[in-house]
């Protein structure tokens, strides 16, 4: 990983918060899934969420895209309140995720997976399309110009109409983020985007999602296991354990973090 | 004679069948969609042909009056309920739905007699009753209609899952309610959106089956045809909605045809429930439907 390496040294430094999560916490049953957790989300910065199974990470990135309403605590997007709003309005405010499991339209083919990462920016409705052919079938034209350059950009050429369940697993994941990318959102949450790749397309993985924060100018918040990627790619990496926060900071200040050591190397009361 | 009497049983079923197939597909999209089963998809087919009895019967209007008000009243009627009733039963589990639904049913039942009188009234559509002979064929210009409408529906909502933009967010909202949601496709609209399609194939269906049987309560016992179609179809696909439809339909006519005269009756009516038995037993998932495979 030496070319991502040299690229992560001459990041530019990342700005103000654009996405803040204050003090959420979640409960299911008697158990706490994510306690006082605060973050901030540097605009233009990559930021990582680690720590061990069960720590919360997924948990938290469900309380940012709206899929669980945290018990306390509040999320903010550039300053507005998103805590309570629904998935598809967060969405559609500019919050783009992909899925720990894959969770492409297995269905649908990867043009029409990204077609629908487009949604929430079509205007025209069913009747618009239906009736007043001209624009519509413009809208429709630049939509698909759009989803040409993602797939261009992720080098899916080949791939446009096929059905994606018949993909190999990393393009599946490649797919999904472009499905993601779609949405032209301001802020990417990547939930392990590399679990179960192997070297090489972690690789891949990594530099896309660099090209995508600095190409494409697009805030990353990311979950994942390989420190190795994490701490080449971070500009800022917050550590769980046990739902709690225990460090953040610098991906160098984090590595030293005694704290970290303890959760990495010493816990064993964990399952 | 006897290979024209076969062929004359087949070609009514399958005018029958692709009714049955029609009305099917209000039960499929909307279990495609929200994964709610509609036992009350008789019923629904029933309140359209009571709106289009009281329209032509009782108002004496022109059909395509009664046609447009069954269709613009089963929209809002199954607009209202997904919005009243299935809206708040999201995420409870499926029986809750379930038996939202068989009450449901039951309440029209007894609501649609209630309001419109439980005498059978007769509606007829404009294509007159002079039956048209093909060869070994004998056909009713009533079932070539509801042939015809079930065809240009099937063949709309084909060209409406595979092609328009709707449509593919439908089939995601199906695919992954979750993931929709990450979309920004709202969920919701979408299940209001499948039961309106439910509305308006049940509108149809109301008005050419009440054009056949008569308008009254009984109507809605086509409902009972949809299970066995849809268990050999395959409960989520459109594909299998048509080939259930005319499965049942044949079967049940050669039934009538071969059976009720050997045991005195009745084999038309549990034939095509032997059928589903069987192919509940063997392909549990339907001929065309979506095996699901789950991690345990």
């Amino acid at each position: 990983m030496a070319g991502t390496a040299a690229r992560a040294s001459d990041k530019r430094m990342p700005g103000d918060s654009q996405l803040v999560v204050e003090g959420v916490s979640k409960k299911f049953g008697g158990v706490v899934a994510v306690s006082d957790v605060s973050l901030e989300v540097p605009r233009g910065g990559i930021l990582s969420i680690i720590g061990p199974n069960g720590a919360g990470k997924t948990s938290l990135l469900n309380m940012i895209s709206g899929f669980y309403t945290p018990d306390t605590g509040r999320v903010a997007l550039e300053g507005t309140d998103i805590t309570r709003r629904k998935p598809s309005d967060i969405a559609a405010l500019g919050i783009a995720r992909t899925f720990q499991n894959i969770a492409l339209f297995s269905g649908l083919t990867v043009l029409d997976n990204l077609m629908l990462g487009r949604h929430v920016r079509m205007k025209a409705g069913v009747f618009a399309s239906a009736l007043y052919w001209g624009p519509a079938r413009r809208e429709e034209i630049a939509h698909r110009e759009a989803c040409e350059e993602i797939i261009e950009f992720l080098k899916l050429q080949d791939l446009r109409k096929q059905q994606t369940a018949a993909l190999a697993y990393g393009l599946r994941k490649r797919v999904e983020l472009g499905r993601a990318l779609a949405l032209e959102p301001k802020i990417l949450l990547l939930d392990e985007p590399m679990g179960g790749m192997n070297t090489d397309e972690k690789e891949d993985m990594a530099r896309y999602i660099l090209d995508v924060n600095q190409e494409r100018g697009v805030t990353v918040v990311l979950i994942e296991h390989d420190m190795g990627v994490v701490m080449d790619i971070s500009d800022r990496v917050v550590v769980l354990d046990r739902g709690r926060r225990i460090a953040g900071g610098t991906p160098e200040e984090v590595q030293r973090d005694p704290a970290v050591i303890a959760a990495y190397l010493g816990g064993g009361s964990r399952g | 004679m006897e290979w024209e009497f076969t062929l004359l049983l087949i070609g009514n079923g399958v005018l029958i069948g692709l009714m049955y197939s029609l009305i099917a597909l209000g039960f499929v999209v909307v279990y495609k969609a929200t994964d709610a089963i509609n036992f009350a998809q008789g019923e629904f087919v029933m309140l359209a042909a009571l709106f289009s009895a009281a329209v032509m019967v009782l108002m004496e209007l022109p059909f395509w009056v009664a046609v447009i008000v069954a269709v613009l009243g089963m929209v809002s009627f199954s607009f209202g309920l997904e919005r009243v009733v299935l809206r708040p039963l999201l995420g409870r589990p499926v029986v809750a739905v379930i038996m939202a639904t068989i009450g449901l049913a039951a309440i029209l039942r007894g609501l649609g007699p209630m309001i419109f009188g439980a005498e059978t009234r007769s509606i007829s559509l404009p294509v007159g009753d002079e039956p048209l002979r093909l060869g070994p064929f004998i056909l009713q210009p009533v079932q070539i209609t509801g042939a015809l409408v079930a065809l240009a529906f099937l063949g709309g909502f084909t060209w409406f899952f595979l092609r328009s933009r709707m449509g593919v967010a439908m089939r995601a909202v199906a695919d992954n309610q979750q993931v929709a949601m990450a979309m920004g496709i709202n969920v919701e609209r979408y299940f209001a959106l499948a039961w309106a399609m439910a509305g308006i194939v049940s509108a149809l269906g109301g008005v050419v089956w009440g054009a056949m049987l008569g308008v009254d309560v009984h109507v809605s016992l086509v409902g009972l045809k949809v299970f066995p179609v849809v268990i050999l179809g395959g409960l989520d696909s459109i594909v299998g909605a048509v080939v259930g439809g005319l499965i049942v339909g044949i079967v049940e006519n050669l039934a009538a045809g071969y059976l009720d005269p050997l045991v005195g009756g009745g084999s038309k009516d549990f034939a095509p429930y032997v059928l589903m038995i069987i192919a509940l037993m063997v392909r549990p998932y339907g001929i065309f439907g979506k095996r699901k495979i789950e991690r345990v």
